[in-house]
């Protein structure tokens, strides 16, 4: 039981925990009512459920960045393919005579994600078989898919009037959003897929050494083809959550700076932008802390325009403290005697 | 013997690291003029020596003498400041700067407060002269050979007026005439009373260059002696400590003859296979059961011969049969399918993957094989990895170890575990013995052996000819990117090769 709270204290993941926790603590204090869930025609209400649909579409972007930035990539045109995946479904919708059919509906989704995965594997093509550093394969569809998603509506604001659509955003089964229900799902999904099989530990050989991976017969290309294509796929997902939350596909602002908050994310949760070992539950933490940070900023009363500066300051404390260096420090304090031969044991 | 004042003096040094006691209670004296060898097997401390010493290292108890004060450094450059420059094993430069960029790193001639580039390419050319090393300052370093590399490195330790110059298998990548120019600059820099700490585990280089030696072994001080007082076997010994019959396997190292081959047909036949500006199209045959020398100076093409039979690198010319029929290795996954492994000579580049675990690396290859889709059960991993560990001898026996944090001769056992456990038909072993301890060695000469005997086809490449000779069955020779000839074991001398390797020079 020691030992397990040892682990846990020295491993990464540990100072994002404490950030979100001290963000409940600090939000509790400020409205004590904050961590109150209550029930209301059969739905649970309450910030925290607030913080869990919020955080939804951010997990699903972020997710599909874990795996791209484990085999030493990156992916900038997540916040596009939002917009792309959006704009298509909600084009179809409102022209189709029928936009209230459940029909319709799931055509819409099918063709958006179908399309999310086409990009991505157009990202992964050009990563993979073509060679283009992943920053400047990723940011060709991260300017060019905002001009596609505006052709695709045209340059309007398109909305739609459709209930089923509207259950993917704002829709509760079983008391919790639907939301929650689908980024659930995929979080566990994408955790059986990468290790319950061999693919995770096959993706992080392909980030920590390409070329030894390369020769002991790891098929690299198509792992990282399938990397970028998952990514896309999630945020053609997290797109449909967003223009579903407000029933309209907004080419310019749906997904915007989405990517950077997803890069956080990960980044927040210990896995290292180099490349190699991921983690998946340190990607759902760091979505947590950026979510409750952006709500806390609103709750506190902190001028949205300051709510930037905020933000970073978190962020960098988060960051700081996860540093091999200031954690080689802190180690120091604790046992004068030894300094760490290795960087700083890295949890898995 | 003259005892001139010493200019580092370490006693009773002594570094934990959770779980390992790297050194216990070791004393190490250098004095002015004296090429000092460091002696032991891989994970014997002398890496931790040396660290320790620059400051890399915080020691746990002990003092650090250098010219007569105390120090205890914070880090690499407060050593180097004290006069301690270092050349470390790997070459730590930057690629993908130039070579006088490299050598002046830090040290930049400035003027106006900016760099002043044309004294620092001049002044780099000056320092890579006194190494009679003859390259363009303004080219990239990553243009050059490993060996080049090596000897940058050695000529950026020179810039600062170093007193005290460590050498940490400076050797290991470099050819003979290389070997003999570094020497030459050694014994010029010893006259003008540097001290230089060398490494090395050729023993050949040790007795040709040190004039005393001070040997470890698990963390602990064996002694220090005169080089010439110390016969080798002596020297042997006392690094392996009581493993002695280890030493008598390496002597006894079996050679079968080549029973009748006639009648078989080579498992993988190489025709006219080359590839420009790596390797002249040679052609090639191995058998089931035998071990194929490749022989050569460093840079001869032996490397490259291997890449092309392995699918490392791509041919473009000629062809390759596998069992008579012919195929194409386009990548090492296309070789593997065929069961050709190829173990790089890069261990660290290529074969390492140091944030994984020991489990994780052994079972890389089969993993790979079988797709990420059908992920290999836990239990059998488990059955293949203690295997291995096992049957290889690898240390830690801790398959949840991280592979970064084993010793070099460790590592390459995982990775010869890793090659194995997909069971090939064809092992290419390219220098599987570099830069490892004696008893790693004999026990992977050992291993190779075996393996031909058990019927594998084996590619061993090494810049021990020595080796070579003692596994090989038949040795092909290469000079200058050509495969020159083919000899079979039985009437092999080491002359023979050494003068097919030398005739006509090198151009």
């Amino acid at each position: 039981m020691k030992d397990a709270l040892t682990t846990f204290t020295r491993s990464r993941i540990f100072w994002p925990v404490v950030a979100l926790v001290a963000l409940l603590v600090a939000n509790t204090l400020k409205t004590s009512s904050f961590l109150s869930v209550r029930v209301q025609d059969g739905h649970l209400f309450g910030a925290l459920v607030d913080i869990a649909r919020n955080s939804s579409p951010l997990l699903l972007v972020a997710l599909g960045m874990t795996l791209v930035i484990a085999t030493r990539g990156i992916d900038l045109s997540v916040g596009a393919v939002v917009a792309i995946s959006g704009a298509v479904a909600c084009s179809f919708i409102a022209s189709s005579p029928d936009p209230a059919s459940p029909v319709t509906v799931l055509t819409a989704v099918g063709i958006a994600v179908g399309l999310s995965l086409v990009l991505g594997v157009w990202n992964g093509f050009l990563v993979s078989v073509v060679g283009i550093q992943p920053i400047i394969a990723t940011l060709v569809l991260m300017t060019a898919g905002r001009g596609i998603a505006m052709l695709i509506t045209g340059g309007q604001i398109t909305t739609v009037n459709s209930p089923p659509f509207k259950t993917i955003g704002s829709g509760f089964w079983l008391g919790l959003p639907v939301s929650v229900w689908i980024a659930g799902l995929v979080f566990v999904a994408v955790a059986v897929l990468t290790r319950r099989t061999a693919l995770g530990m096959l993706l992080e050989s392909v980030g920590i050494n390409p070329s030894a991976s390369r020769l002991a017969g790891v098929h690299a290309r198509t792992l990282i083809w399938t990397a970028y294509a998952l990514a896309a796929t999630f945020a053609g997902i997290a797109g449909l959550m967003i223009s579903s939350n407000v029933m309209a596909a907004d080419a310019n602002n749906a997904g915007l700076f989405i990517e950077l908050d997803a890069i956080l994310a990960v980044v927040i949760g210990g896995t290292s932008l180099a490349g190699g070992k991921f983690s998946l539950s340190g990607t759902l933490v760091g979505v947590l802390v950026i979510v409750t940070l952006t709500l806390t900023v609103t709750i506190l009363g902190v001028p949205p325009s300051v709510t930037p500066l905020f933000k970073a300051v978190v962020v960098i404390a988060v960051c700081l403290l996860q540093s091999p260096v200031v954690r080689a420090k802190l180690a120091a304090r604790r046992r004068p005697a030894v300094v760490a031969p290795v960087p700083a044991k890295v949890g898995a | 013997m003259s005892h001139p004042t010493p200019v580092v003096e370490m006693r009773g040094i002594s570094i934990e690291f959770p779980g390992v006691k790297a050194l216990q209670d070791v004393d190490f004296t250098l004095r002015p003029g004296e090429v000092h060898a460091l002696m032991g097997e891989n994970g014997a401390g002398k890496s931790t020596l040396i660290k320790a010493l620059t400051g890399v290292y915080a020691i746990d108890s002990g003092s650090i003498v250098v010219d007569g004060a105390p120090h205890t450094f914070a880090g690499p450059a407060a050593a180097q400041a004290a006069g301690i420059s270092t050349v470390y094993q790997e070459v730590n430069l930057c690629a993908n700067l130039t070579v006088a960029e490299n050598v002046m790193l830090g040290h930049e001639p400035r003027r106006l407060g900016a760099i002043d580039w044309r004294a620092t390419r001049r002044a780099a050319a000056e320092h890579l002269a006194r190494l009679d090393l003859d390259i363009d300052p303004a080219s990239l370093l990553s243009s050059h050979s490993i060996a080049v590399q090596q000897l940058v490195a050695i000529s950026r330790a020179m810039v600062v007026d170093a007193k005290v110059l460590i050498l940490d298998e400076p050797t290991s990548s470099l050819d003979a005439d290389e070997v003999r120019q570094l020497f030459a600059v050694m014994r010029s820099l010893r006259s003008r009373g540097v001290a230089i700490l060398f490494v090395s585990h050729f023993l050949e280089q040790v007795y040709e260059i040190s004039d005393r030696m001070t040997i470890l072994r698990n963390g602990r001080l064996v002694g220090e002696y005169a080089t010439a007082e110390l016969p080798r076997l002596e020297l042997v010994s006392k690094m392996i400590g009581t493993s002695l019959e280890v030493l008598e396997k390496l002597e006894e190292a079996p050679k079968r003859s080549v029973a009748a081959r006639a009648d078989t047909q080579p498992y993988l036949r190489a025709i006219g296979l080359g590839r420009r500006g790596a390797i002249e199209p040679f052609d090639l045959d191995v058998y089931a059961g035998e071990v194929v020398g490749l022989a050569g100076l460093l840079g001869s093409g032996r490397t490259e011969l291997a890449r092309l039979l392995t699918g490392a690198d791509r041919a473009d010319a000629g062809q390759v049969e596998v069992e008579g029929t012919t195929t194409r290795l386009r990548t090492p996954r296309t070789a593997l399918g065929h069961k050709i492994a190829f173990s790089s000579e890069d261990r660290k580049g290529e074969g390492v993957i140091g944030d994984l675990t020991v489990r994780e690396n052994i079972m890389l290859g089969l993993q790979a094989e079988r797709g990420w889709a059908r992920r290999i059960s836990a239990k059998r991993a488990d059955e293949v990895v203690t295997k291995y560990v096992e049957a290889l001898g690898i240390r830690p026996a801790d398959p949840d170890a991280l592979l970064r944090n084993l010793s070099g001769g460790n590592q390459q056992k995982v990775l010869l575990a890793r090659w194995l456990a997909t069971a090939p038909r064809l092992l290419v072993l390219d220098e599987p013995t570099r830069g490892i301890d004696v008893g790693a060695k004999a026990e992977i000469q050992r291993l190779v052996a075996e393996l031909a005997a058990d019927g594998m086809a084996v590619v061993f490449i090494s810049a021990e000819l020595e080796e070579v000779l003692r596994l090989s069955h038949r040795i092909a020779v290469l000079r200058d990117r050509v495969k020159i000839a083919e000899v079979t074991g039985d009437e092999v001398e080491l002359d023979q090769v050494v003068e097919l390797i030398a005739s006509g020079g090198r151009s």
